[in-house]
């Protein structure tokens, strides 16, 4: 990953030969690694008697056409920004923690519970939805730390224990939902208190799309600067990428274990957050979306990098955005979108071997 | 289903050249007199049970002349779904739309009814409410436990030990009322038959729901029936322990050759049909539409192999004496742990019914 020059590069430079750096090579192995998603995506499509084109078309058509499928496709990216940070940061410290949807659904609850009464009792709008978005982030990390923890300090593996803890957050938000916190106006959909319409986020200006957008781009470029640019964040790459030498070095590795992984449920929270102070307005079943599992892929294609979040966040909500005008113009089954994001995962987690292959994007002087 | 589905604007959109033309509102520019109806479901259109049972009604009135239906299937009860209404709106031209999932109402459906005052929302669940929500929204539902109530007649007479086996979602009303209805059915041909009561815990859980049926039979039952979205695994997990099984939503006759009984099923084409009627004579939709076997509005599955002689004729009675309006809810009635519930008799469509939250004497099980 880090394109550390060689001393060489100061003499190699007066005949050098055309080369590019790691980023371009990132952008040219994703790049060709989603027009290869898309040529088999078309093959799939032609084996069935459907147009490739009149496909990408409505795509482009569902996702970005106009200014309401735009809005469409942003209020979609919203969730998956953040939800894609909670896999990446603990990525860069090695840990595969895939329970992000666990973290949102205990962070929902947790605002959705502290609304409750708070609202009854007249507080200022802005008062309360901070206490609800730090009561949602603080759950969140607490609830994902503890799976930090347990790696840490008894060795449990990160993955397992995450996707548990989602499950566990499901029939945590179940039981509350159904039973202490229910509304007893909510008969058959057994919700909390709605928060009220004055105490819900409202959205941009001139738009349709909610602050929530607004918070995970903040988010990714504030972790962006945090990862490359402080040394807590160079601490971080260090022990992921060679935990032992991080101790030999005094590094805190357990500490910053527990430490992203906490970020990361924060992060998460902070989505499950904006999913009840902005779209819901209450805590129910509804919450338990997928927007958790969707962000894994997401931060997979952005290859972890919270700034790349952005755009992958937003390809998806396109897709996402498109898949039921592709339903009713093409009469394809609601599946075909995901079998297009499916094809896309594999073909990027093979062109993972690429890179590195090709001298073009080697510093001058490695001519290995 | 259906692969390729021609219509008028499909063959535009194609014929217009480039993706910028494409972009354009078409739909907008419709003839005012054509109805343009959108019908959003929660889960698969071929899921043996409530979604189907929509996209079946659509089905027939896709072929009224003038008619053009829009469908999306396996949309959540999330932002999802408001972006996808107002993408049939805004990209499509709908002008009546239909919301088939109960969490779809509130906030979602009150928004975009507010934000589009041209497009009417309909929902089917009794919610809507005059003083409340706004006049182009309104709310239409079936209630499915009179057909039900003819399922236990059946069971009743088709069951050598009377023993009913009910796998159910969650305890909420319309699940109770149909729960209490099978017993009431078959207490009115066997006097001594109860019905095991297990729930699942959700809408959609296969395996647990298997698990269950599997329960019910070892305990003894050998007539099995269910609430939950897709009865599939429940009728075909009956017709493998060789049990008779009652359906429930859409048609499972074919699921099970040798046990099925009779099933019961909703008849939205009924409200499709007037709604499209209404809206070709250029008369304003009912606001609200609900009803049973007196309006045409629920039926049973044709009797398969599992329904014996003796039943086939008490409930043709019973569907006979449901068109004449006769209470199912004739108290008094104790609920299973000996309170009296309903103390006269009830008309079957009594607002008081749709806050049901008790179990009969003669159910065994608990809704806590």
């Amino acid at each position: 990953m880090l394109g550390t020059a060689p001393p060489g590069v100061a003499m190699a430079k007066a005949k050098a030969p055309l080369r590019l750096g790691p980023a371009v090579e990132v952008v040219v192995i994703v790049t060709g690694a989603l027009l290869t998603a898309a040529a088999i995506f078309s093959l799939f499509l032609l084996a069935i008697g459907h147009s490739p084109v009149r496909f990408f078309e409505l795509v482009y058509i569902g996702g970005f056409g106009s200014s309401f499928s735009f809005q469409n496709t942003l209020r979609r990216a919203a969730p998956l920004i953040l939800t894609g940070l909670a896999f990446a940061i603990p990525a860069r410290i090695g840990l595969t923690m895939i329970g992000a949807e666990g973290a949102l659904v205990i962070g929902a609850l947790a605002a959705a519970a502290l609304a409750v009464p708070i609202v009854t009792q007249g507080w200022p709008v802005a008062l309360t939805l901070t206490a609800m978005a730090l009561a949602a982030v603080f759950a969140g990390g607490l609830w994902t730390g503890f799976a930090g923890w347990l790696r840490h300090s008894r060795g449990v593996n990160e993955t397992i224990s995450t996707l548990l803890l989602a499950y566990i957050a499901t029939a945590v938000l179940f039981f509350f939902v159904e039973g202490p916190l229910r509304d007893p106006g909510s008969a058959n959909r057994p919700s909390t208190m709605p928060i009220g319409r004055d105490y819900m986020i409202g959205t941009l200006p001139g738009t349709n799309v909610h602050w929530g957008l607004v918070a995970g781009i903040l988010c990714c470029i504030v972790l962006w600067l945090v990862m490359s640019r402080t040394t807590f964040g160079f601490a971080v790459r260090l022990s992921g990428g060679n935990p032992r030498a991080a101790l030999a070095q005094g590094l805190p590795v357990g500490k910053l274990v527990v430490l992203c992984a906490a970020i990361a449920g924060g992060l998460a929270g902070l989505a499950g957050f904006f999913e009840v102070a902005a779209v819901h307005g209450q805590a129910n079943a509804a919450l338990v979306a997928g927007y958790g599992f969707t962000g894994i892929l997401v931060a997979f294609l952005a290859r972890q990098n919270p700034l790349a979040i952005i755009p992958v966040a937003i390809l998806f909500g396109a897709l996402a955005a498109s898949g039921g005008l592709i339903q009713r113009r093409m009469g394809l089954p609601d599946a075909s979108v995901l079998v297009l994001q499916g094809t896309i995962f594999v073909t990027l987690l093979a062109a993972e071997t690429l890179y590195g292959r090709f001298k073009i994007f080697r510093p001058r002087g490695d001519e290995r | 289903m259906v692969r390729t589905r021609f219509s008028r604007r499909s063959l535009l959109q194609t014929s217009a050249a480039g993706v910028a033309a494409a972009a354009l509102p078409f739909g907008r520019a419709r003839a005012q007199a054509d109805l343009v109806i959108g019908a959003v479901y929660v889960g698969s259109k071929v899921d043996f049970g409530w979604n189907q049972a929509h996209a079946v009604a659509m089905d027939v009135i896709r072929n009224v002349p003038g008619v053009t239906v829009l469908e999306e299937e396996n949309v959540p009860e999330t932002d999802a779904v408001a972006q996808s209404m107002e993408s049939m709106i805004q990209l499509d031209g709908a002008n009546v739309i239909l919301g088939t999932s109960f969490g779809y109402f509130d906030p979602f459906m009150i928004d975009l009814a507010n934000r589009f005052p041209d497009v009417q929302f309909r929902h089917a669940a009794p919610l809507w409410d005059a003083a409340r929500h706004p006049a182009n929204l309104g709310s239409y539902f079936c209630y499915l436990n009179q057909a039900h109530y003819v399922n236990g007649v059946a069971a009743g007479l088709s069951s050598p030990t009377g023993r009913i086996g009910f796998v159910a979602a969650k305890p909420i009303p319309t699940v109770l009322s149909n729960i209490n209805s099978v017993l009431l059915g078959a207490r009115s041909v066997n006097p001594e038959a109860t019905v095991q009561l297990i729930f699942t815990g959700d809408w959609s859980l296969p395996v647990r729901e298997a698990e269950a049926a599997n329960a019910l039979v070892d305990a003894g039952c050998d007539v099995l029936t269910c609430h939950v979205d897709g009865p599939r695994v429940v009728i075909e997990t009956a017709e493998r322990r060789g049990v008779r099984s009652c359906g429930h939503n859409a048609s499972q006759y074919e699921l099970a050759p040798n046990g099925f009984i009779t099933g019961a099923e909703y008849k939205w084409e009924t409200i499709y049909r007037l709604y499209a009627d209404a809206f070709a004579a250029g008369e304003a939709l009912p606001n609200v539409v609900v009803g049973g076997y007196h309006n045409d509005m629920v039926q049973n599955t044709p009797y398969g192999a599992g329904a014996t002689e003796a039943a086939r004729q008490a409930a043709d009675e019973a569907i006979a004496a449901l068109r004449n309006n006769e209470p199912i809810y004739v108290g008094p009635l104790y609920d299973n742990r000996g309170n009296l519930v309903i103390d006269r008799p009830m008309d079957n469509l009594d607002p008081e019914l749709d806050g049901m939250n008790f179990l009969l004497d003669g159910v065994i099980g608990s809704i806590t």
